[in-house]
């Protein structure tokens, strides 16, 4: 089989550390910083970065539509932190005007571990197929406060879900791109190839 | 200070953590905010931190005097008004105007030449502390000693409250020309790299990271003197991964409007129609000073070593 094509979104943020990481895995990555790039990808990476910067960008430079078609129509989609709070149905403490593509049935909350001296590495027991634990970096992390019952979470960090799987989109609070663990990215790469 | 080695608790600011919140601001821009109000308008013009303090460089230039940490009052009142990152300067080599901003949870702290020093020979050692650092640098030596202290992010220092993009130019083109210098002379001459890392003051670790990656170990952004969408996105054509815009926005017209299209031409630096268009119908720029007709002891980028 032909190595699959990751698109990851390049509006701002942490989008070099997934390229690394979907590089080593041997998948072929594109920088997607425009609409029509999005028919030519097998699974889409949103990353980190500062979500309502991300959500303005998209916005501004006509992704939003375009992203939230691709993602209902199927397309495999991984967001972490930023990405997780770009992907959720509703986040409850949103900067003003700061919206979300609705793609995931999940509420999350912004930054709650607090400031960037709450900001830790941790080693978590992961619930997906890919590996028993993933090394998480959770750097001004959100986390799920509600889902709706097609969610299936796969990761809890001091009790509160930080890793989510709903069909094609895959929800995580954390930073496994820094911490260089695979996990989280072969089950992505699985969902992509199937 | 936490350097918890247990795999299964949580180990907070270590270097991964510090350097990873410089990574997650890449390709955005860091604005100066003197008041809640400010930090607001940056957060909805799309900001990825602010920077609080109470004079932008513009001021402190034109006022003159002792210029100091921010009174924490501004401080908490900017943390409570924004949910993007807050960062913070404190004077070079004033640790306990560190340990005071750590203490009010700002989540960056900026060791920064735009204040007056607080102690000439020594900066701070930043490796003590939970919360990360930035600080700025004219060069690659300055910019690895930075790191070898405990930097998690660096700037190229520009010359702050002018407005004139040369200085940031200059240093940013001169950091990136003696990082390529060294991946050359490593490729000709593994031990070559001993006499660089003398030349350049700096440990012979870090040099050799930067000569095998050809990159700096952290995130480098720009500062000093952008002023305007062009600025901005000829800073990222340089190779910065992002941006600082100090009294560049609220010296200017029409702030809203400037700082949204800062914005934009800093994510779509490489799209000339986007910046064409981010440049549009912006008003009055902050009228600025030229580098070359500052004197010598006024230039702040000349503070640190």
């Amino acid at each position: 089989m032909n190595s699959p094509t990751i698109g990851v979104l390049a509006l701002q943020g942490g989008v070099a550390e997934h390229q690394r990481m979907l590089g080593h895995l041997g998948a072929e990555t594109v920088l997607v910083r425009k609409p029509e790039q999005l028919d030519a990808i097998d699974a889409l990476v949103l990353p980190g970065g500062e979500s309502s910067t991300i959500d303005r960008l998209t916005r501004i430079f006509g992704l939003r539509d375009p992203l939230i078609d691709a993602i209902r129509g199927g397309l495999p989609a991984l967001g972490t932190c930023a990405g997780l709070i770009l992907l959720s149905s509703h986040i409850d403490d949103p900067a003003p005007g700061q919206q979300s593509l609705s793609v995931l049935d999940v509420g999350v909350s912004r930054n709650a571990f607090g400031s960037q001296v709450a900001s830790a590495e941790v080693t978590l027991t992961w619930l997906g197929t890919a590996s028993p634990s993933v090394r998480a970096a959770f750097i001004r992390a959100p986390v799920v406060t509600s889902h709706g019952p097609e969610v299936e979470p796969l990761a809890e960090h001091e009790d509160r879900v930080v890793a989510v799987r709903q069909g094609n989109v895959l929800g995580i609070s954390f930073h496994p791109e820094l911490t260089g663990d695979t996990t989280v990215h072969r089950e992505l790469l699985e969902m992509a190839s199937t | 200070m936490t350097d918890s080695t247990n795999e299964t608790s949580a180990r907070t600011g270590s270097p991964l953590v510090k350097r990873g919140l410089a990574d997650m601001l890449k390709g955005g821009v860091i604005m100066d905010v003197v008041t809640p109000e400010q930090a607001r308008i940056a957060e909805d013009a799309g900001a990825v931190a602010v920077m609080a303090l109470e004079r932008v460089p513009a001021d402190i230039r034109a006022q003159g005097g002792v210029a100091r940490m921010s009174d924490p009052d501004l401080i908490d009142q900017i943390i409570d008004t924004v949910s993007i990152p807050v960062m913070a300067k404190a004077r070079i080599g004033h640790f306990v105007e560190v340990q005071v901003l750590e203490s009010l949870k700002v989540d960056y702290i900026d060791e920064s030449e735009v204040l007056s020093p607080a102690d000439y020979v020594n900066h701070i050692d930043k490796q003590k502390f939970t919360v990360p650092f930035v600080c700025g640098a004219t060069n690659l030596g300055e910019a690895l000693r930075r790191i070898a202290e405990g930097a998690a992010m660096i700037r190229s220092k520009g010359e702050a409250g002018t407005g004139d993009v040369s200085e940031a130019t200059k240093h940013i083109r001169t950091i990136r020309a003696q990082i390529a210098d060294l991946q050359a002379a490593y490729a000709a001459s593994p031990d070559a790299l001993y006499v660089k890392a003398k030349e350049l003051s700096a440990p012979y670790d870090i040099v050799l990271e930067v000569a095998r990656t050809g990159k700096l170990p952290v995130v480098l952004f720009t500062a000093g003197g952008v002023a305007t969408p062009a600025d901005a996105a000829m800073m990222m054509q340089l190779g910065a991964d992002g941006v600082f815009v100090g009294s560049g926005i609220f010296k200017s017209g029409n702030p809203e409007q400037r700082a949204a299209a800062i914005v934009k031409a800093t994510a779509y630096y490489d799209d000339a129609a986007a910046v064409a268009e981010a440049s549009r119908g912006l008003g009055e720029a902050m009228v600025g000073i030229n580098v070359g007709d500052l004197p010598a002891p006024h230039r702040l980028a000349e503070r640190g070593w």
